[in-house]
C-alpha cells in the first residue's frame, strides 16, 4: 500500500512536471492562461470541446489530467461529461437530438459499428490514422473501423490473461506459480490435497467463465482462429472449440478442485469470489482481469505480498493475452476532436496518462517504465512483447444476445458446460445454436 | 399495464350488504348531463388510450416483426415462443406460480385473518405481518437474496436449519479422500473408503489421506505414527508434507487423524470394529489370523448439514415440468410480501359478515370447525375470490423478485414471462420483436382473469 501511494505521489509530481513545465500549482483545469507549453504554437486557443465517458471518481479525475496536458498543449478548453454506466442511453438521445458530445468514449468496439451505422460517427483525418498505425498494431485499427473507416481508436485497456492467486496458499501446499497449463492443473491437484480448494470461480457471472474460455480458446487455437470464431466465421462445433473445453475440463471437472463445489461456486457473483480467496482465505486462485487488485484490496490482502498474480499460463501454442477497453470516437468533424483523438493516440498521451495509477495503455510506444507501481509495469510489458496476438474479449465483440446477456447465450451455456463438463459435444452444439439465433 | 385494474378496490363490503345498493342506482339519473360527463371523462380517456390502448395494439404490431423492426415475420415471434425450449419454460414456470401462490397466500390470508378476531393483540400483529407490504418488491428481493445465502454464517434460512440441525450431526473429516493417482493403496467406495489390498496381522497397515480442510484437522492433532507390535494394525493419517505433496509414506510431520472408525471386513461381513487412537494408530484385539479388507466407513466423512441449496436448480421437484426450488424460494418470499395484504382484505370482509348466523350456528351445537367451514368459508366466498384473481394476476406479472433472488446462474431456471420480455426487449437481447410477442401472451394469460374480475364488479353494482 505503502509503496502504491509513493509511487502515486512520484507520479502525481511527473504530470504536473510533463504538463505544466514549471510552477507546480494545483490550478484546477480552468482557461490555461500562464503555462507556456514547451513546444509549438497554442493552435487551438479558445476552441471548446466535450468529451464524454463513463468513468466517475478517481478514474474521471485522472482523465481529466490528461485532458489538461492536452489544454495545456493546444489551448482547447475541455469538459468532461460523464454518461453513467449505460453509455447508449446517455448518447443515444444526444444523437437524435443533433447534440452529440465532440468525442465519446464507447466501452465496447461493438457500439462502433452500431453508431457508424447510425452515421453518428466522423472517419479519423489522416493525422489521426497516422497516429494509430505508429502505436497500435493493425489488429487495433480493424477493431475501431466500420465499413472500410476508421472511426476510433482504444485508449484504454483492461488486462484479462491473469490468475490472481494467494501466496500463503501456495506456501503452506508448496507449489510454484504455473507457467504453463500442465502445471497449472499438477499445482491444482497439490494444493486440493493439501485441504485448500484451489479455485475459487465467479460461476454466477458468466463474463467470468468467458474470459476463461477466451484466454484458452486464443492459447489453443491461436489468433487466426480467435477472430474467426469472434465474427462466428467458423462454428462453434469446430474441433478448435473441443480442444479448449477439453482444457478447461481438467480444471472445472473435479470437484475438489472448486471452493463449494459446482453448485456453491455457481451461486458466486464476481466480486464474492475474490473476497473468498482474499478475505476469507477459503481458496488459493481466481482466474480474472486486473481489476481484482482494487477488491483484493478491499478485502485486506496487500497487492504483490498476499495478493499475487501471473499470467495466464500457455495452454498451447500461444500465451494468451487478451484485454477489454474503452474506444475514443469522434462524433463531430471538428479540428479539435481530431486533436484530441490524436493526443490520445499518441505515446505522447499515453505517456501522461500511464503515469496516473488504475490505468493501462494499448499502445505499443508508451513504455512500462511510465507506470507508477511494477504490477501495472509487468501487465504493459506482456502486451507489449505478445505484439501482433493480443486481442479483444471476444463475448464482447459478439452480439449481446450472445456474448452479454444474463441467463442467455455463451454465458448460460458455459455455465451449464460447468456444471456438466463431461458434455463438451453438448456445450458446443448449444453454443452453436445459440450463436445461429444472435447472428442471423 | 394490469396494474391499477385489479388494484385493492375492496368492493366486498357493498357486495355482502347489497341490498343497500339500490338507493344510489336510482339517485344516479338525477345526476350531472351527459355532455358534462364527457368533459369530465375526457382527460382520462385520452390519457388512457395513449398510456394504455396505443401500447398495446403497438405491441400487437411490433410483435410481427423482427429484431430491426423492418422485417415482416408474421407469427414468427410466436412460434419462437412456443417452440424455443427456453423461452417456452418462462410460461411454464409461470403457470407453476398461478398454481401454488395464489393458493398459499389466500390460505394465509385467511388462517391469519381468522385467527387475529380472537386475540388480544390483534392490531399488533395486523400490523405486523401488513408491513412488509411497506417494503416495495425491490427491497424485498434484496433482503430474500440474504435470507437464501447458502453460506450459513450469511444466510438466515441456513443457519435457522443448521442451528436445529447441528445436535444431530458427527463430527468428521468431510472431503478426505484418497490420492488421485493410481498408486493409492486405498480407493473410495460408496462415500467409504477400502483398502485395495488385503491385509494381513504383522504388516502394519498404510492408510494415507488428503484433501482434509485446514479447519477440519484438529489443530492439536499429534504427528502420526507408523503402528508396531502384534495383530492386526495400521496407521489413519493426513499424508500431506509442504513441497513434496503425498507419497504414502509416513514422513514425521504429519499429521495423524484420530477417532476416524476403522472395519475389519472379511468376505464382505464386518468381522471387528475398532478406533484410531491419537496418534492415528489402531489395532484389532483378538483378531482370528488371515486376510481381511479394511474399510473407514463413510460415517468418517459425513459433512455437517450444511443448509439448503435454496437459490439452486437443484433439488428439481418435477424434472419434466421445470419446477426448481429456486422458484419455491421465490414464492416463498412473494407469500411473505403479499399474506399481509391478504389478511387485511379478508379481515375487512370477515367483520362485514353477519354475527347473527354465526351464533345461530354455534348455538344449534356446530363445532367451531363446522361455523368456519359451513358459514365462514362460504359468506367470505366473494372476498376470497378477489384475493384470489388478484393474487393470480400479480404471479403472472411477476418480475422483480425473480429477477433480484436468482442468481443469474440459475435465472434460466427460474425465469418468467415478465422478466424474459424485458431481457429479450432491453436487457441484452435487443429484440423489441420477440419482446412484443412475449409481451402479448402476458396479456393473453391476464386476460381472462381480468374478465371474471370485472364481471364481478358489474354483478356487485347491479
Amino acid at each position: 500500500m505503502r509503496k502504491v501511494r509513493a509511487a502515486a505521489i512520484l507520479a502525481g509530481l511527473a504530470v504536473a512536471v510533463a504538463a505544466c513545465g514549471n510552477a507546480p500549482t494545483t490550478t484546477p483545469p480552468t482557461a490555461s492562461e500562464s503555462a507556456p507549453a514547451t513546444g509549438g504554437a497554442k493552435t487551438l486557443q479558445g476552441v471548446k470541446l466535450e468529451v464524454a465517458a463513463k468513468w466517475t471518481g478517481a478514474e474521471q479525475k485522472n482523465f481529466e489530467q490528461v485532458l489538461k496536458a492536452f489544454s495545456d498543449k493546444t489551448g482547447a478548453q475541455v469538459t468532461y461529461a460523464s454518461t453513467g454506466e449505460d453509455t447508449g442511453a446517455y448518447l443515444g438521445p444526444r444523437i437524435q437530438g443533433n447534440n452529440p458530445p465532440d468525442v465519446a468514449i464507447l466501452p465496447q468496439p461493438g457500439l462502433v459499428q452500431q453508431y457508424a451505422d447510425q452515421n453518428a460517427l466522423k472517419p479519423l483525418n489522416d493525422a489521426v490514422i497516422k497516429e494509430i498505425d505508429a502505436n497500435y498494431t493493425p489488429y487495433w485499427k480493424e477493431l475501431g473501423s466500420a465499413d472500410g473507416k476508421v472511426f476510433g481508436v482504444l485508449i484504454k485497456a483492461a488486462h484479462k490473461s491473469l490468475i490472481w492467486y494467494r501466496s500463503q496458499a501456495f506456501e503452506d501446499a508448496g507449489v510454484q506459480p504455473p507457467t504453463n497449463w500442465d502445471e497449472l492443473i499438477k499445482a491444482s491437484q497439490t494444493i486440493a490435497d493439501s485441504g485448500t480448494p484451489p479455485l475459487s470461480l465467479c460461476g454466477a457471472s458468466g463474463w467470468t467463465l468467458t474470459d476463461l474460455f477466451e484466454n484458452v480458446y486464443l492459447s489453443t487455437a491461436g489468433p487466426e482462429n480467435y477472430d474467426k470464431l469472434s465474427k462466428h466465421e467458423i462454428p462453434w462445433t469446430d474441433p478448435t472449440v473441443t480442444t479448449a473445453l477439453e482444457k478447461i475440463q481438467q480444471l472445472v471437472g473435479k470437484q475438489e478442485f472448486i471452493l463449494d463445489g459446482t453448485s456453491g461456486a455457481m451461486q458466486t457473483d464476481f466480486p464474492a469470489c475474490v473476497t473468498k480467496v482474499y478475505g476469507q482465505d477459503k481458496a488459493a486462485m481466481v482466474i480474472e482481469a486486473d481489476f481484482v487488485a482494487t477488491e483484493a484490496n478491499q478485502a485486506g490482502a496487500k497487492v504483490g505480498e498476499e495478493a499475487k498474480y501471473v499470467p495466464f499460463p500457455k495452454v498451447g501454442d500461444t500465451a494468451p493475452v487478451i484485454l477489454g477497453g474503452d474506444v475514443a470516437v469522434a462524433m463531430k468533424d471538428n479540428p479539435g476532436a481530431m486533436a484530441l483523438l490524436q493526443f490520445l493516440a499518441s505515446a505522447e498521451g499515453g505517456a501522461v496518462w500511464a503515469k496516473l495509477p488504475g490505468y493501462l495503455s494499448p499502445n505499443k510506444n508508451v513504455s512500462p517504465d511510465n507506470y507508477p507501481d511494477e504490477l501495472t509495469k509487468q501487465l504493459g510489458q506482456t502486451i507489449i512483447s505478445a505484439g501482433d496476438t493480443v486481442r479483444y474479449d471476444m463475448s464482447d465483440l459478439a452480439p449481446s444476445a450472445f456474448g452479454a446477456t444474463d441467463g442467455k447465450g455463451e454465458w448460460k451455456v458455459l455455465q451449464d458446460f460447468v456444471r456438466n463438463p463431461n458434455d463438451i459435444k453438448g456445450a458446443q452444439a448449444a453454443l452453436e445454436a445459440e450463436a445461429k439465433k444472435a447472428w442471423k | 399495464m394490469t396494474e391499477r385494474l385489479d388494484g385493492p378496490r375492496v368492493p366486498s363490503e357493498e357486495g355482502t350488504a347489497s341490498t343497500r345498493a339500490d338507493t344510489p342506482h336510482v339517485q344516479r339519473r338525477l345526476g350531472p348531463s351527459p355532455k358534462v360527463a364527457i368533459l369530465f371523462i375526457l382527460p382520462a380517456a385520452v390519457l388512457l388510450a395513449v398510456w394504455v390502448v396505443y401500447p398495446i395494439f403497438y405491441s400487437i404490431y411490433r410483435s410481427l416483426f423482427d429484431a430491426s423492426g423492418t422485417g415482416f415475420v408474421g407469427l414468427g415471434n410466436y412460434t419462437t415462443i412456443f417452440s424455443d425450449q427456453s423461452t417456452f419454460y418462462t410460461i411454464i414456470h409461470n403457470l407453476w406460480w398461478v398454481v401454488l401462490a395464489p393458493i398459499v397466500v389466500t390460505v394465509l390470508g385467511l388462517i391469519f385473518a381468522v385467527l387475529t378476531e380472537r386475540i388480544k393483540w390483534a392490531t399488533a400483529f395486523k400490523l405486523i405481518v401488513f408491513m412488509p407490504m411497506a417494503v416495495s418488491l425491490m427491497a424485498a428481493g434484496v433482503i430474500f437474496r440474504f435470507v437464501y445465502e447458502q453460506d450459513p454464517d450469511k444466510g438466515m434460512a441456513n443457519a435457522v436449519l443448521t442451528v436445529i440441525a447441528s445436535p444431530f450431526a458427527s463430527e468428521g473429516y468431510p472431503d478426505a479422500r484418497p490420492w488421485g493417482n493410481a498408486k493409492s493403496p486405498i480407493q473410495a467406495q460408496d462415500g467409504a473408503i477400502v483398502t485395495k489390498q488385503q491385509v494381513q496381522a504383522g504388516t502394519p497397515a498404510l492408510i494415507p489421506i488428503v484433501g482434509i480442510k485446514q479447519p477440519d484437522v484438529p489443530a492439536d492433532a499429534p504427528v502420526a505414527k507408523p503402528a508396531a507390535g502384534p495383530g492386526l494394525t495400521g496407521t489413519v493419517w493426513f499424508d500431506f508434507t509442504r513441497g513434496s505433496g503425498s507419497n504414502g509414506a509416513i514422513d514425521g510431520s504429519e499429521k495423524a487423524l484420530p477417532g476416524m472408525t476403522v472395519e475389519a471386513v472379511q468376505n464382505g461381513r464386518v468381522v471387528a470394529t475398532t478406533t484410531t487412537a491419537d496418534d492415528g494408530t489402531f489395532r484389532f484385539e483378538e483378531i482370528q489370523q488371515g486376510s481381511y479388507t479394511l474399510r473407514l466407513p463413510k460415517e468418517n466423512f459425513q459433512a455437517s448439514f450444511s443448509g439448503v441449496s435454496w437459490l439452486g436448480p437443484a433439488p428439481v421437484f418435477a424434472p419434466e415440468l421445470g419446477l426448481h426450488i429456486v422458484t419455491i424460494s421465490i414464492i416463498l418470499a412473494f407469500v411473505w410480501v403479499w399474506a399481509g395484504f391478504a389478511m387485511v382484505l379478508i379481515a375487512a370482509g370477515l367483520s362485514a359478515i353477519p354475527r347473527d348466523a354465526l351464533e345461530a350456528a354455534r348455538i344449534d351445537g356446530a363445532t367451531e370447525w363446522q361455523v368456519f367451514r359451513r358459514i365462514t368459508v362460504p359468506l367470505l366466498s366473494p372476498v376470497l375470490l378477489v384475493v384470489f384473481v388478484t393474487m393470480i394476476i400479480n404471479t403472472l406479472k411477476v418480475f422483480d423478485l425473480v429477477y433480484i433472488i436468482a442468481p443469474a446462474s440459475v435465472q434460466p431456471q427460474a425465469n418468467v414471462i415478465a422478466l424474459e420480455m424485458w431481457r429479450v426487449a432491453f436487457g441484452g437481447g435487443n429484440n423489441q420483436g420477440l419482446g412484443s410477442a412475449l409481451a402479448i401472451v402476458l396479456l393473453i394469460l391476464v386476460i381472462p382473469f381480468m374478465i371474471m374480475n370485472i364481471r364481478r364488479f358489474r354483478r356487485e353494482g347491479t
